[in-house]
């Protein structure tokens, strides 16, 4: 059967790791590469790297960070950040990335969503979308959230299908950084609503939330940063828990 | 030992390479029908749309030349696609290396199928030291049926045939290049062939 998969995210600056990693017994936690190969060993089913401070300066940094993960890392990983045209997406998978996450530049020019879809294949192109609940409504937001728009997630959400999105990364801005769990009302009727795997985003904290995603929210996959950074949640042991809740991951 | 892989221009080939990189082989790409011809093993590979992969390969004239080939070849993702008879996507005709056809996920599952899958009723030495039950990563939306040839079969909808061998020729649905150790030992074993 097809496995849920945990995905650690890394936040990456100028080709270092950011946001405070504090793993034991890595001699050099700000080195993307040393974390991913880790990652890899520990069981995560994937990686998503966030370029968080993309600039046209930094691009080769990135390529070069990309090369050398793809080099020494067996397992599929998304690379993210600043990513706004054709070009771009040749360039990291040239390197070996295995899909790219784009955000903002779809929603500025959807566009862009089928010229990769038909370039390189639905299978490698992730839309994020970062969303908030205001009343009842949930808003699509830009810029890591910070630029709200008038744009409804679930006619979003929709459209990037549509469009040729091969899977969907949501991201609730009213649970990322809570560490109170993930917005699963929402997650489940987007996996409803649409045929492409959907990762969940923001809010893991504990194990629970980790299971509840999976049975309430009906996602695919779940993605966290922090918990897995600072080795509050063992990646072997969340998916322990979750085979023993009847959730299909690979042990 | 001298191995190829076919460059056709289809999909990213960097993954491929390293792996074989990592387990200290260079696997050197390649267009010219005479080396590939000539070399030890030959990897096809393929990423993106079948027909318009398929057109490439004639592009180059190697939709000739693959199914002569008499040393082990081994085809992923859509390249074990093309080997088939024909595909669903595009109505694309295969180069019938595999006498079996293509045919898309229904959308009673989520499409593409995208994650790691087991695989099952293990039948080739392809698969020296890999359990039954053991997880490999894919990421597709066509499959190709349950069939004579089926080396190894997975469970998404239904049944499918996840890798097929015929005489020299393999081919395998998921990434071995992307499926952690395990993937690594499939491609050991096909370099130990």
């Amino acid at each position: 059967m097809l496995t849920k998969r945990i995905v650690p995210c890394l936040d990456i600056k100028n080709g270092r790791t950011v946001k405070g990693v504090n793993f034991v017994d890595l001699r050099d936690a700000g080195d993307p590469v040393v974390l991913a190969k880790q990652y890899a060993e520990l069981g995560a089913d994937e990686l998503v790297f966030l370029d968080i401070a993309a600039t046209l300066e930094n691009r080769k940094t990135m390529h070069d960070m990309v090369l050398k993960v793809a080099e020494q890392v067996n397992i599929p990983f998304t690379v993210g950040g600043g990513i706004s045209s054709v070009d771009d997406v040749d360039d990291l998978l040239q390197c070996g990335a295995d899909k790219v996450s784009i955000n903002s530049s779809a929603v500025k020019r959807p566009e862009l969503i089928n010229e990769l879809s038909e370039k390189f294949g639905s299978q490698c192109v992730v839309v994020a979308i970062d969303a908030k609940q205001i009343d009842d409504e949930w808003f699509v937001h830009l810029a890591g959230g910070t630029i709200p728009t008038d744009i409804k997630l679930f006619d979003w959400a929709k459209e990037v299908e549509e469009r040729g999105a091969g899977e969907i990364l949501f991201t609730s801005m009213n649970h990322d950084g809570t560490k109170a769990g993930f917005a699963n009302v929402a997650l489940a009727k987007l996996s409803d609503l649409v045929n492409i795997p959907i990762i969940a985003s923001g809010g893991a904290g504990t194990i629970k939330h980790f299971v509840d995603t999976f049975k309430e929210g009906k996602v695919d996959a779940a993605l966290a940063a922090s918990v897995f950074h600072f080795g509050e949640i063992p990646i072997q042991e969340l998916k322990k828990e979750l085979k023993q809740q009847n959730i299909e991951v690979r042990l | 030992m001298d191995l190829k892989i076919v460059n056709y221009g289809a999909g990213n080939i960097k993954s491929i390479q390293f792996a074989f990189h990592r387990l200290g082989y260079d696997a050197v790409l390649s267009d010219n029908p005479d080396e590939i011809f000539k070399a030890d093993k030959v990897i096809f590979p393929g990423v993106g749309e079948a027909s318009s992969a398929m057109k490439m390969l004639k592009e180059s004239g190697l939709d000739t030349l693959i199914p002569k080939l008499k040393q082990p070849v081994l085809g992923i993702c859509l390249g074990m696609q093309l080997m088939c008879n024909h595909t669903e996507e595009g109505d694309t005709k295969g180069l019938g290396i595999f006498n079996v056809d293509v045919k898309r996920f229904s959308n009673a599952v989520k499409v593409p199928q995208m994650g790691w899958n087991t695989i099952n009723n293990l039948k080739s030495y392809l698969f020296k030291d890999i359990r039954e039950e053991e997880y490999m990563y894919l990421v597709h939306s066509y499959y190709a049926e349950n069939c004579d040839e089926a080396i190894a079969t997975s469970n998404y909808e239904l049944e499918y045939a996840s890798a097929l061998e015929n005489n020299n020729f393999f081919g395998v649905q998921f990434h071995p290049e992307k499926s952690s150790k395990v993937g690594a030992q499939l491609l050991q074993n096909f370099l130990d062939l």
